[in-house]
């Protein structure tokens, strides 16, 4: 493995679907200039699920608003390229980003109950996302096309559900719809925004299967935003680790969840309970709180929360650390550690506790 | 829904009764007598003794009160010193003053207060609602900053100064308008209308920058909605979301307020009927209230707290129509 100089061209898949490069979300503000997404790259292929994971403030969100051009340009400045199918949709005109927009890449939120309308029938939503990509479409064959969609993620009864309003379906059964809604033109792209957080456990397993097995029928891509590693772990083929609007860690799941580089990532693996171990000896929280976006820690963000700072003298302080190959080819890491010391590190530290085991 | 109307009605009555009553006492609380305030101060006891006697007010006051009830439903027979007079259902007496049956009053006070309303609320749900969307929708643009200073402007403006100023400009200074009066529409819609046209534009003005502020901020609150978003995500156009997705929510809890206050405003609006010198049944209310007119004053207070209790099941109703989400019983 070679050191490249531009690590941000190396991640770049170029037949990829989706792909980001050197994504830039900036929100000037009244308290000073937001960097929401601070240089992010990253691809996704038709038929693979990427997972972004991080806390909330980590601009996980906010990238993926970026992807659907949702951001309102008059406050928001974002510089790098996103390209859909070839097309570069950063500084696009709104009304082209329109016909894209739950065509070619739809998204599923993460609380069902306030993404639907309160006002509408459920079916009657679903025929409207179809109608506006369809104009030549009849009310009658976009009501059909509804509930097939119903019917296809598995809700019983599709027609007499159809016509009733979301607070009339069950939590699991609203985010069904909401899959049905945004799968209803056949995307290449699904952006799915923690879209089990607020559902039951068991509910949570139907959810993500019901979503594999549509993305093995409609062979699109997955982008899975979570903070939840387990959900990581069952779904994503890659993994992009995002800390105070930068990716610090990158790789296929397997290098991701097996052999972690980068402390935070340790600390998230760290902090969630293993069935295996005994919960209250073996977890180990971050310590801490996300940054402000508005002013970040110099150097690495991380550093106030890293119990392995200044290891390197003042690098960790000083020094933005850029992503760089991690010893296994596509797993990128961006810390002042030497692999070995990172090797040794997560044998004692990290590897016996929560998850890690 | 009928289970619905039928408890609400129930409660309505008990509501009316009740407010018949407190008002009843509250006024013989009061330690004056119509008689001295008719008859003058230097009347003597003799003749202060007949007038109430003629007023009836010599009766205990459960007697009154029944008799004021028995009225409503099936008229009363009143003596009034002598001159017998018949006063068929809804009776609700006579005057104390000008001895003008009560139904009369409000029967000819009525239409005046209603033709007010119902063109001011014209003005202000267009001009409020209207200037309170797009400012919500322009939100932080010259347009939004110039509609907030000048619905902060109207709303700290009071009807006397505002309906002052304006006669003063119109009226009396240019002569554009003709003085404020009441025709009726089915006589002469046009002479209606103007004669209306400066009590419109105060209340008008006055409520459409409460109106404003309040639909700029329920639009600005839904258009920051999961659902909202949802809406954008889908591909539709901006106007498309706005109007059938964000407007739809945002005004629900605007026909709510404006149902409750039209309730409030059709029992009268007494500053503006009087700055423009309308007998509405608001000022017909105040002047019964300075002359312990008690037939008037127990009718003009009924009928403005009818008009609440049934716009607010009114509005209970709306809201059910509206929001799917909200189910009567």
């Amino acid at each position: 493995m070679t050191t490249s100089t531009s690590p941000a061209a190396d991640a770049v898949d170029p037949d990829a679907y989706l792909q980001v490069r050197d994504l830039r979300v900036q929100f000037p503000t009244e308290d000073g200039l937001v960097r929401a997404v601070d240089g992010v790259t990253f691809s996704v292929r038709r038929g693979q699920t990427l997972g972004i994971v991080g806390e909330s403030g980590s601009g996980k969100s906010v990238t993926s608003m970026s992807i659907l051009g949702l951001h309102n340009p008059a406050r928001t400045k974002i510089t790098g390229e996103i390209s859909i199918g070839g097309k570069n949709i950063v500084g696009m005109k709104e009304e082209q980003i329109q016909r894209l927009r739950g065509k070619d890449v739809a998204m599923i939120f993460q609380d069902p109950l306030s993404a639907l309308h309160p006002y509408y029938k459920v079916g009657a939503q679903i025929a409207e996302a179809y109608k506006v990509h369809h104009p030549s479409a009849s009310k009658k064959e976009a009501t059909t096309r509804a509930v097939d969609m119903l019917d296809r993620v598995g809700i019983p009864q599709p027609q007499r559900r159809a016509n009733q309003y979301p607070h009339e379906f069950s939590g699991g059964m609203r985010q069904r719809a909401m899959i049905a809604m945004a799968l209803v033109n056949d995307p290449a792209l699904l952006i799915a925004d923690e879209p089990t957080t607020a559902l039951d456990v068991t509910v949570q397993a139907q959810i993500l299967e019901l979503l594999e097995d549509l993305q093995r029928e409609f062979h699109s891509a997955i982008i899975m935003i979570t903070h939840d590693l387990g959900v990581v772990s069952q779904v994503a083929d890659d993994v992009l680790v995002m800390y105070g609007g930068r990716p610090v860690e990158t790789g296929s799941v397997e290098q991701i969840m097996r052999r972690p580089q980068h402390p935070y990532t340790w600390g998230l693996l760290a902090s969630v309970p293993s069935l295996h171990g005994d919960a209250s000896v073996d977890l180990v929280p971050i310590k801490g709180n996300p940054p402000s976006l508005i002013n970040l820690p110099t150097g690495c963000a991380f550093n106030p929360r890293c119990r392995y700072a200044g290891q390197n003298g003042n690098r960790s302080f000083s020094e933005v650390p850029e992503l760089r190959p991690a010893g296994e080819p596509g797993h990128n890491v961006a810390c002042h550690m030497s692999f070995e010391t990172r090797q040794r590190l997560y044998a004692e530290d990290i590897a016996h506790a929560g998850v890690a085991q | 829904m009928l289970r619905f109307l039928i408890k609400r009605l129930l409660l309505a009555s008990t509501t009316l009764v009740a407010i018949s009553i407190v008002t009843f006492l509250l006024f013989f609380a009061v330690p004056t007598s119509p008689a001295w305030t008719m008859c003058g101060r230097n009347c003597s006891p003799e003749r202060i003794a007949q007038v109430e006697k003629s007023l009836g007010l010599d009766q205990p006051i459960h007697k009154q009160y029944t008799d004021f009830v028995q009225g409503i439903f099936v008229g009363r027979t009143i003596d009034d010193a002598g001159t017998i007079r018949e006063c068929e259902a809804p009776c609700l007496g006579y005057s104390f003053r000008s001895k003008e049956p009560v139904t009369d009053t409000i029967t000819r006070s009525l239409p005046i207060t209603l033709s007010i309303v119902v063109g001011a609320m014209v003005v202000f749900l267009t001009v409020g609602i209207g200037l309170g969307m797009l400012a919500a929708l322009k939100k932080g643009t010259v347009f939004d900053r110039f509609a907030i200073g000048a619905s902060v402007g109207f709303a700290s403006t009071q009807t006397y100064t505002l309906g002052g100023v304006l006669l003063l400009l119109f009226v009396y200074t240019t002569g554009l308008l003709p003085n404020p009066s009441y025709t009726p529409i089915s006589q002469d819609p046009v002479a209606w209308a103007g004669g209306m046209l400066l009590p419109w534009i105060t209340l008008g003005l006055i409520n459409s920058a409460l109106y404003a502020r309040l639909s700029r901020a329920q639009m600005i609150e839904t258009l920051q909605e999961d659902f909202v978003r949802t809406a954008r995500a889908k591909g539709l156009p901006a106007r498309t979301v706005t109007r059938r997705h964000a407007l739809r929510a945002a005004i629900t809890p605007i026909v709510t307020i404006a149902g409750v206050d039209l309730g409030g405003y059709l029992g009268g609006v007494v500053i503006t009927e009087s700055v423009f010198s309308l007998n509405g049944i608001g000022r017909e209310a105040a002047k019964a209230v300075n002359d312990l007119n008690l037939p008037v004053v127990m009718a003009t207070v009924l009928i403005a707290a009818f008009f609440i209790v049934a716009m607010n099941i009114i509005v209970d109703m709306l809201y059910a129509v509206i929001d799917p989400r909200v189910r009567l019983g």
